[in-house]
């Protein structure tokens, strides 16, 4: 009975074990991008996660990846990810059905500076599926609107087929003290709004440098060009936040993949505020 | 309506500003920061101010057009057209500027410009401008410098749309 | 068993003879002894089962890009430096089932790996190994997560330290303050005197439980000379020529030095072979493989060693983000003595020598830093805006 006890500890104890989760929905974002929507499979529910974090996904016998969670943190009983199919792994996650088995670990990772950015503007700045880690964040400070001052996202993808949840930032752009800008590389004739790169939307936006936290997440490069566009605006660095994302293979600081510098960007982040990390951003290779 | 003009360009109307609220709205316009005053009332005897409306082709691919445009509201979209669609691929809004090329010597549109909702602007004939630069040159530096500015920023923002920064396989390009 | 237990700290004497006795009494108390055998061409760490098999006599000449093995002129069981690999891959092993599960309808379920861990008694280690193994219980064994197949093997290890009394041409364990001498963290620590005249072992007890299998040894307390001539014996050790690194300073000075030309002249050199990341004592990164049986009813989850050095360990977005082998062995290089300081507060090199030895193009560590050092990068930052 001890020995017993001490496997089930043991078993526990192991982090790099899988805690078992259901597919509830698989719901088509894009051409290529879907959110799965996972619900806990074991009875017990969810820990609880903070924005900008995100879960080991296991598809049973393929392969496992870092995905953010896309969701809303305070609905306890769901997950959602937002995935991109590029590879196996993440086609054998976007090709599942509603009922089946998917291996989660974590919540993992750094998040972003909800309690920091009270008070302040919010200027999201996202390229890509890069929205998807800035999602929950958007959701929480809706929650908690009083908590902010203005709202701003900013959102670039290649074109318009390409842009995630649509529908959601036109309702957001409705929503009072609310600004949403979204821009594509290029558009065909039904497309009215921006063409050009995301940085070009900054001149529509009345930024207040030191009354603002900036909260980013792209492709490296796009992430390159708008802070220096925000630097050039006067934005401190330590305003300004970034998401960034390397080979991970355990994502608990044990398998070395994913270090940039000194930094583990599955224990030290992914999300780091500009001036932790300035010296190492940018550089070719690291 | 407008009367048709030389070239392609149309919508023009009467200048429904006083001289007074032209140059206010020139001093205020990002591409004249910097600009000395005499320069600005220059400008102002040279501008006219123009409305396009929704959807409203300004000037089309081949066009000889010659007039620069400081966007004061609306939006404009630069589009190319290609066998089977159309793309847009930059739009330019309040406080910009359209038609940089009239002030280089090929001034044939390489691009067509429309209206995607009604726009205002202030339209300068190119060659006029260039006449005014080479009498002042104080003037012709002040505003080539203005004009670099614009074109370096358009350079940049296209070699970043170039780029294809949201494909995963960018890095497979041989 | 005597019940007065031997003081800990206390020197011990024992003849040489005598400590075959240790093998019987750490197999009583359920451990399987790993201690250094001659194996092929090489000392290597293997199971052994008597005392015997330790390789009396032998010694390795070691020099970059090269290991020989050769006879000693006396019957010393420990007369040589560190072997090819550590003991990492007894805690740490190359290839490690992270757990086993079955399908059960379109869910699956863990299966639960009721096999106990290993129980090891090292016999051998040196004090850079001891170092090496400290440093990875600082990676490994985390405040809010812990590695646990090393967890696990690492619980209740025993360990017999040995004190060097001869340090390889390879060896810099004095620049990184690990040795020669064990300091801590041993049961039992053992410093070899042969001669002529005697062939005897200075034995004292680091713990309770060395102290136990100790009274089991017939070891009689050590007088003066005994403990006088095994300082000496590491002092020769430590007197031998030893390769050097300056290390005061090194973490700003690798940081500052990204892009050092010195850079594109080691890389012109080293093959990625990985070679010193497989040899090396605390080098820990792994990757992870998942796989299924051909009919989809069972898969597994294995853990592996892995090196910086290949070239999709950095794998993203359809491309490596270090795709060059200079960025490799850059990152090998200052991750090992810089960014490890930040992460884990102490360098990540213990000075064994190893990836000198073991490098097949003769790549000397000690040689490159030393050069980095030489000409520090007088160019500012290409970007002036950002600051290190």
């Amino acid at each position: 009975m001890a020995v017993a006890k001490l496997e089930r500890e043991a078993a526990e104890a192991n982090e790099m074990l899988p805690r078992m989760a259901r597919v509830a929905q698989v719901r088509k974002e894009t051409y290529d991008t879907f959110t799965l929507a996972l619900e806990s499979a074991g009875g017990e529910p969810f820990p609880g996660f903070a924005p900008g974090q995100f879960s080991m996904l296991y598809v049973f016998g393929n392969g496992e990846l870092p995905i953010s969670i896309s969701g809303d943190p305070e609905d306890h009983g769901r997950l959602l990810y937002t995935v991109r199919s590029v590879g196996k792994t993440t086609q054998a996650l976007v090709s599942s059905q509603p009922g089946d088995g998917i291996g989660t670990r974590g919540p993992y990772g750094s998040h972003w500076p909800l309690k920091v950015a009270r008070g302040k503007d919010v200027l999201i700045v996202a390229g890509g599926i890069g929205l998807a880690p800035l999602r929950p964040a958007i959701h929480y400070i809706l929650r908690h609107r009083a908590d902010y001052n203005r709202l701003i996202i900013l959102y670039g993808a290649r074109s318009p087929r390409d842009l995630i949840f649509r529908k959601q930032l036109e309702d957001w752009g409705r929503l009072p003290d609310t600004q949403v800008l979204t821009t594509v590389d290029y558009g065909g004739l039904s497309w009215t709004g921006h063409v050009g790169v995301v940085t070009g939307l900054f001149r529509n936006v009345r930024l207040q440098p030191f009354h603002t936290v900036a909260m980013i997440c792209g492709p490296e490069i796009m992430m390159r060009y708008v802070i220096w566009e925000m630097e050039a605006r006067g934005m401190p660095p330590g305003d300004l936040y970034l998401s960034l994302e390397r080979n991970m293979k355990c994502g608990i600081g044990f398998c070395g993949h994913c270090q940039y510098g000194p930094n583990f960007i599955c224990k030290d982040g992914p999300i780091f505020p500009y001036h932790e990390v300035r010296s190492w951003f940018g550089r070719y290779e690291l | 309506m407008g009367a048709a003009l030389s070239g392609a360009s149309r919508g023009f109307e009467e200048s429904a500003m006083t001289l007074d609220n032209l140059v206010n709205t020139l001093f205020e316009h990002p591409f004249l920061q910097g600009f000395a005053p005499e320069h600005i009332d220059k400008l102002a005897a040279m501008a006219s101010e123009v409305c396009f409306r929704k959807s409203e082709l300004i000037f089309r691919e081949g066009d000889e057009s010659s007039f620069f445009y400081l966007l004061l509201s609306g939006k404009v979209a630069l589009e190319t057209n290609m066998p089977g669609r159309t793309l847009r691929i930059v739009t330019l809004g309040t406080g910009e500027e359209l038609g940089w090329s009239s002030m280089t010597a090929h001034h044939s549109k390489q691009f067509q410009a429309r209206s995607l909702e009604e726009t205002r602007a202030l339209a300068f004939d190119g060659v006029r401008l260039q006449h005014a630069c080479d009498e002042d040159c104080r003037l012709g530096y002040t505003l080539m410098r203005a004009m670099l500015r614009v074109v370096a920023q358009r350079l940049q923002s296209t070699r970043l749309q170039l780029v294809d920064l949201y494909s995963p396989l960018s890095a497979q390009v041989g | 068993m005597v019940s007065n237990l031997p003081a800990m700290g206390t020197p011990f004497v024992l003849p040489a003879a005598g400590l075959a006795q240790i093998f019987p009494s750490l197999q009583r108390r359920g451990y399987q002894v790993v201690g250094p055998a001659v194996r092929g061409s090489a000392i290597v760490y293997d199971l052994l089962n008597g005392f015997d098999e330790l390789p009396a006599g032998w010694t390795a000449e070691q020099e970059a890009g090269s290991y020989r093995l050769k006879r000693r002129n006396d019957g010393a069981l420990f007369g040589y430096a560190v072997g090819a690999q550590g003991w990492k891959r007894f805690l740490y092993p190359a290839e490690a089932r992270v757990f086993e599960a079955q399908r059960n309808g379109r869910a699956f379920r863990i299966l639960n790996d009721a096999t106990p861990p290993p129980r090891y008694a090292f016999v051998g280690m040196r004090a850079c190994e001891l170092a090496a193994m400290a440093i990875q219980d600082r990676v490994l064994l985390g405040e809010q997560y812990s590695e646990t197949i090393y967890q696990a093997r690492r619980h209740g290890v025993f360990l017999v330290a040995v004190n060097c009394t001869v340090s390889a041409p390879t060896c810099f364990c004095g620049s990184m303050h690990t040795g020669p001498p064990a300091q801590a963290g041993f049961d039992l620590a053992l410093t070899e005197l042969v001669d002529a005249q005697r062939h005897v072992f200075l034995v004292e007890a680091g713990t309770r439980q060395g102290a136990e299998v100790l009274a089991e040894l017939e070891a009689k307390e050590a007088d003066a000379t005994v403990r006088q001539d095994a300082e000496k014996a590491i002092q020769a050790a430590m007197a031998q020529s030893q390769r050097r690194l300056r290390t005061t300073g090194i973490r700003e000075m690798l940081y500052g030095a990204f892009e050092h030309p010195h850079w594109d002249e080691v890389a012109a050199r080293c093959l990625a072979c990985g070679n010193c990341t497989m040899v090396c004592p605390t080098c820990f990164c792994t990757t992870v493989e998942d796989t299924s049986r051909v009919d989809g009813s069972q898969a597994q989850r294995w853990r592996k060693w892995d090196s910086c050095f290949t070239q999709n360990f950095s794998y993203i977005h359809g491309g490596s983000v270090r795709m060059s082998i200079k960025a490799r062995y850059r990152q090998w290089l200052v991750h090992k003595l810089a960014a490890w300081i930040d992460q884990f507060g102490s360098s990540g090199c213990v000075g064994c020598g190893r990836c000198i030895t073991w490098c097949p193009a003769g790549i000397d560590m000690t040689q490159e830093v030393a050069a980095l050092w030489e000409q520090p990068s007088a160019a500012p930052p290409a970007d002036l805006r950002r600051v290190p």
